[in-house]
């Protein structure tokens, strides 16, 4: 990625760039008795993009309803362009001119692409909708921001990525004053990120002001040119991001020094020299993974890296026994396994962690205790009955080894945090003994000082003999808890390298790499 | 325990109070008499006439929990009628116990069968329990028309007529029946892990596959079990009125199920279910059939009462009732609940 | 998620050209694979009859099944918003025989209709407002809604009603004929019930607000549609619907009769998914019901040509109703895997 660009105030001299469009003064809100908010000031400026930064917890979302008028405050007073404004729904918002692109598009899959851009104010005539005027109408907003999109066609044919600039485009079509951008990137290929960037800037140029909510620290240093930062519902400080170094912005999110990572004792496994423990050749799955090797010793922890897309989660799925496997074979111990679905792979000591661990991880409204217990309970079967007892003390036992937050055996799984949540998984797989452990963006979403304290975990895991595959986007990570990484595109492991032979940059000049017609296999 | 109070309080209270009004207005009500080693009355009648809507509710109690529902359990009712009665009406000499036994064994093999078309539907092909079961609801009916060939086969049997007027020890063979079809699926489910699994199933089907729960299997055998009770409950009908009657068997039970369901406190969402609450609901709509006959209402128009009952239950639990009864939640900063939200049983 | 290309390839024109037609009229295919199979049943069921597409057999086709497609525009409307409404057939019973009775004590045929259409709106209505403000199950609410009508209509009367009044009889006796070609005044009801339904749907902002219910309800919300009056207002528009088919069905037996209906209500989902709208909502045509409906109905007339029971009507609809649902799931599955 690109080293930190700062947007220069020349880039928007049509608009007073002094003068704030939006402004909070004194936001604050109160959830019964908890404070989201406390009194925090923020501010936007035309032609701006700026970041809202902050752990979870730390308010950020709340301040963005706040703007949007998805809820109301206690407290504080919003000023759009001087003047003062209540919201009383998003709709209100987006009438006023601020709109929003959410994570999960809030629009409309069955339709077309015009009707998406126009519905909610469609031209009509004598009262009946005017198709060819909102083709028309959706075809200009589109060809504003240089989008080669077919106005008729359905929403739902097109990728994450195009539905997004959709949705820009429908905020566009009103007088959009400010534009909101929620966790935009989450899902998009660095090409799909590129063109998003391209978009925005062309936004700059019309001085709107655009809210940048995204906990990816490059992008944010790409593209924004001040940021936010908020901790515990309080304001931190608003500061350009060409006067800010990375660490102080996490520094300012956390509160205090994120304590060094530690590599293990035991340093995982001997350069490639151990015992094989794991091995899978000609791995091949619908959908998105093809012809992949891989092999595994005990006690060592091998990252898996690459774009969305590039097969990750499947090859993790299909090591796994989740996903059906189309060819290829696995062993295990020098012993070819059938991995047919995830309760026979788990019998052998295979198991794995969801990628999305709220909707496939989680049991939400079954307790801590039982979510703990629930692999464990399979694999006895359905007649032997863990004793009530039993339960309690080996769920008791893994919050306390894992320091799982709130330690409320009772209390719905749902209702923890992210990062708990995600050692609550790790305790329902730990408890089954497993020897092969496969782990999907364990600490996506998740505050800072939790992502620590589960990439310490792993490495401690290692350190006994647990063997470990660790997906993750994020490559600082991979190369950090991974003796090995091995790197995907398109579907295919393209090489695999040693943690310790190769550096960020150069593992992010891998994954960037522009694809080749015959990719070769290597292995490190 | 305290937990157990909170959610049948209600369901219970409903049932007291049901069962005082009536005692009010005609003392003889809870008046049990016995009569040659069997009791008589209008409770015993209450839980005689309760068996087939109780079998019926127990099954559609954990299709309901597995976030499914199950809509052709009348039209089995009406199949596994037909079935046995056919078997005996050809087999020249309906007295024969053997020939009742081997018919009633062939309706409920048939019953079994017809379940697990719709186990296999819903846990291997996927498709949605309304869609699916709403298949066999429709082509059900046909088949059991087919089997009766359009009359409504009537016979003069004494073992099989026992069935439904019966009486072993000092209770209707009927109702012992239900009990212990209660009683098994209450026990399989709480000693055994499969209830908390079912639970499971219901609320997140995907993550309890990946965390090793026998998923498919679970989701595959409540249907089976639900057909099996509806064969049960059809053979009950169809010896209650001697006949096999393919349009009128089960008509509309299902949904009486699921009322029995809801009253006793099961969500149709899925997830945690109460055999005990299904019971209980059972009893309140006997009851009440028996109250709204008492008052001499024809029994074509009790359906009335039961679209207001319906209503009732729906609006006191629904969300904007509940959130009367308590302070606003704060949204605290971490996820909310984390399954998928759970759609409407209709194609969602 | 998709794996998308790194450059601006341009793709060869044809290829193109049949993407482009696809991603516009992705919705549509359903619709045309029930125009075939109704093709296709009425070549199959000429072959074998000899005669069976003749002008008196057409029209017949729309005659007899004219309640069914009035019932079928209701329910699309509701589906569409990925409910379900499970009183229609409960409600048309009601509607006829309270129609009935309110003749048979004499009054006039101008004041009786309205207040039975005003009836099923009503009960319509109330589904509404369950499946809207009080977060219930359409399914349940509607539920509600067939033991209510179902107990109110025998509380009209236990046994069947003969109407004489003339106006009411006129909907079914007279017939516009041109030709060999005939229509009744229920019929035109029924095209012009599809005709409106078609056009509301797709010209005004309710309609369009309807798909948007069912593309993704939250989305719409947002987008500043007006969800929640749309939501109760389709459950009225399915009871008043039902209520029409009451008018229908009891001008066309010439009596009311409190046991009508039952099963109605399924014939009509059935209807619907062969014709083309998804249970899962937002996608779907009025026209595409209408192909249903007289699937179904040829169905039932080669039944009873074949005189074969009427059993195995329930049957084979409900074994076509599988096979719909089985394609539309491989559909939906393909899709989701090319994600």
């Amino acid at each position: 990625m690109s080293q930190v660009r700062a947007a220069t105030d020349d880039d928007n001299d049509r608009v007073d760039p002094a003068r704030p469009l939006l402004e909070l003064t004194g936001a604050t809100v109160r959830f019964g008795e908890e404070t989201a908010l406390d009194a925090v000031d923020f501010r936007m400026f035309p032609g701006e993009v700026h970041s809202l930064m902050g752990e979870n917890g730390a308010g950020k979302s709340t301040l963005v309803k706040a703007i949007t008028g998805a809820l109301t405050m206690e407290a504080g007073i919003l000023r759009l362009e001087g003047q003062q404004v209540t919201f009383a729904t998003p709709h209100d918002a987006q009438v006023a001119g601020i709109s929003t692109v959410y994570q999960e598009i809030e629009l409309l899959p069955n339709v077309s692409v015009a009707e998406n851009i126009a519905l909610g104010r469609e031209s009509r005539r004598f009262g009946l909708i005017d198709w060819r005027g909102m083709r028309r109408n959706a075809a200009a907003a589109l060809h504003e921001l240089g989008l080669d999109i077919d106005p008729a066609s359905i929403l739902g044919t097109h990728p994450v990525a195009v539905q997004q600039l959709v949705a820009i485009a429908r905020a566009i079509s009103t007088d959009l004053k400010v534009l909101v951008l929620d966790e935009p990137t989450s899902s998009l290929d660095l090409n799909e990120v590129a063109e998003l960037f391209r978009v925005i800037r062309e936004l700059k140029t019309r001085g709107v002001a655009i809210l940048f909510v995204s906990h990816f620290l490059d992008q944010v240093y790409e593209i924004c040119d001040r940021v936010t930062v908020l901790r515990d519902g309080r304001l931190v400080g608003e500061y350009k991001t060409s006067d800010l170094l990375r660490m102080d912005l996490v520094q300012k999110m956390l509160g205090h020094n994120v304590s060094a990572y530690r590599a293990s004792p035991g340093g995982g496994a001997p350069e490639g020299d151990g015992p094989v423990f794991f091995s899978a050749r000609g791995i091949t799955a619908a959908p998105g993974i093809a012809d992949a090797d891989l092999d595994l010793a005990e006690g060592e922890v091998l990252g898996l890296a690459g774009l969305l897309g590039s097969g990750r989660t499947p090859l993790a799925r299909a090591l796994t026994g989740v996903d059906r496997l189309q060819s290829g074979t696995i062993r295990l111990e020098q012993r070819d396994e059938n991995l047919a679905n995830p309760r026979r792979a788990m019998t052998l000591g295979v198991v794995y962690s969801p990628e999305d661990r709220r909707a496939d991880g989680i049991v939400g409204h079954l307790s801590v205790q039982e979510n703990i217990t629930l692999s464990v309970q399979s694999q006895r079967g359905v007649m032997r009955r863990i004793s009530t007892a039993r339960q309690r003390e080996l769920a008791a036992s893994w919050v306390e080894a894992l320091d799982i937050r709130p330690p409320d055996l009772d209390k719905p799984a749902g209702q923890l945090s992210g990062g708990n949540q995600q050692k609550l998984l790790l305790a329902r797989l730990l408890a089954v003994s497993p020897r092969v452990l496969v782990l999907d963006e364990p600490t996506r979403g998740i505050d800072v000082g939790a992502k620590v304290e589960i990439q310490n975990l792993v490495s401690e895991l290692a350190g006994n003999g647990l063997s470990v595959v660790f997906v993750s986007a994020e490559l600082e990570e991979v190369l950090r808890v991974g003796d090995r990484v091995a790197v995907l595109k398109d579907g295919r492991i393209i090489e695999t390298v040693r943690s310790a032979d190769v550096s960020v940059d150069q593992l992010l000049a891998l994954v960037a790499r522009p694809s080749v017609p015959e990719p070769e296999d290597e292995r490190g | 325990m305290g937990v157990v109070k909170h959610r049948l309080f209600w369901p219970i209270a409903a049932l007291l109070t049901l069962v005082v009004v009536n005692t009010l207005s005609r003392p003889q009500f809870i008046k049990v008499t016995v009569r040659d080693g069997q009791l008589y009355g209008a409770l015993i009648d209450i839980l005689r006439n309760s068996a087939p809507l109780m079998l019926v509710a127990l099954g559609m109690t954990i299709v309901i929990a597995t976030r499914g529902i199950d809509l052709s359990v009348g039209a089995v009712m009406a199949v596994s009628g037909a079935v046995a009665l056919t078997i005996i009406h050809d087999s020249g000499n309906p007295d024969n116990l053997g020939t009742v036994v081997s018919a009633v064994v062939v309706a409920l093999l048939v019953a079994l069968v017809l379940g697990s078309w719709n186990g296999m539907l819903i846990a291997v092909l996927g498709i949605q329990p309304i869609i699916a079961t709403l298949v066999l609801m429709l082509a059900g009916r046909g088949v059991a028309l087919l089997i009766t060939e359009g009359f409504i086969t009537t016979v003069n049997s004494g073992p099989f007529e026992y069935i439904a007027t019966g009486y072993l020890l000092i209770l209707p063979f009927a109702f012992l029946i239900s009990l212990t079809a209660i009683l098994l699926i209450g026990a399989f489910e709480r000693r055994t892990a499969l209830g908390m699994l079912t639970e499971a199933v219901g609320i997140n089907p995907e993550a309890s596959r990946l965390a090793g729960v026998r998923s498919r299997g679970i989701i595959f055998s409540v249907y089976v079990v639900s057909g099996l009770m509806a064969g049960i409950a059809g053979i009950i009908y169809s010896s209650n009125i001697r006949a096999a009657d393919a349009n009128a068997a089960g008509l509309f039970i299902e949904l009486y199920a699921i009322l029995a369901v809801v009253l006793g406190g099961t969500s149709l969402q899925g997830g945690k279910f109460s055999i005990a609450g299904t019971v209980i609901g059972v009893l309140i709509i006997q009851t009440l059939n028996s109250t709204i006959l008492f008052l001499g209402v024809p029994s074509a128009q009790s359906p009335v009462f039961f679209a207001l009952v319906v209503v009732l239950v729906v609006i006191v639990q629904s969300p904007r009732v509940r959130q009367l009864g308590r302070r606003p939640r704060g949204a605290t900063g971490s996820d909310g609940t984390a399954d998928k939200p759970a759609k409407a049983e209709v194609g969602a | 998620m998709t794996t998308t290309e790194t450059t601006e390839t341009t793709r060869s024109s044809p290829k193109q050209a049949d993407d482009r037609f696809i991603n516009r009229h992705a919705s549509l295919m359903p619709t045309f694979a029930a125009l075939g199979v109704l093709v296709v049943l009425l070549v199959a069921a000429q072959l074998y009859f000899g005669d069976f597409v003749s002008p008196g057999n057409m029209s017949a086709l729309l005659l007899d099944n004219a309640y069914l497609m009035v019932i079928a525009v209701g329910m699309t409307f509701v589906i569409l918003t990925a409910g379900i409404d499970l009183s229609v057939g409960s409600v048309m019973a009601f509607t006829g025989i309270l129609l009935a009775s309110l003749l048979g004590r004499g009054m006039p045929a101008a004041v009786a209709v309205p207040v039975i259409l005003l009836a099923g709106a009503v009960i319509g209505l109330l589904i509404g407002i369950l499946v809207q403000y009080f977060d219930v199950q359409p399914f349940i609410a509607s539920l509600a809604g067939l033991f209510l009508a179902r107990g109110l209509a025998f509380v009209v009367s236990l046994k069947s009603i003969r109407v004489d009044d003339p106006s009411v009889l006129w909907l079914q006796s007279t017939r516009f004929q041109v030709g060999d070609w005939y229509i009744t005044p229920t019929g035109i009801i029924a095209l012009l019930a599809v005709g409106i339904g078609a056009f509301v749907l797709q010209y005004t902002r309710f309609g369009r607000t309807v798909y948007a219910i069912g593309g993704n309800e939250q989305s719409a919300r947002l987008m500043g549609l007006k969800v929640a009056r749309t939501k109760v207002f389709v459950y009225l528009v399915s009871g008043s619907l039902a209520g029409l088919a009451g008018l229908i069905l009891t001008a066309y037996s010439g009596a009311g009769y409190p046991r009508n209906g039952i099963g109605t209500e399924l014939d009509a989902i059935a209807a619907v998914v062969i014709g083309g709208t998804l249970l899962s909502g937002g996608r779907g045509y009025v026209l595409g019901s209408m192909i249903g409906v007289l699937v179904y109905g040829t169905i039932k007339t080669v039944i009873s040509f074949l005189g074969a029971e009427q059993a195995w009507m329930q049957i084979i609809v409900g074994g076509l109703l599988l096979l719909f649902i089985l394609i539309q799931r491989f559909i939906v599955s393909r899709s989701e895997r090319r994600e």
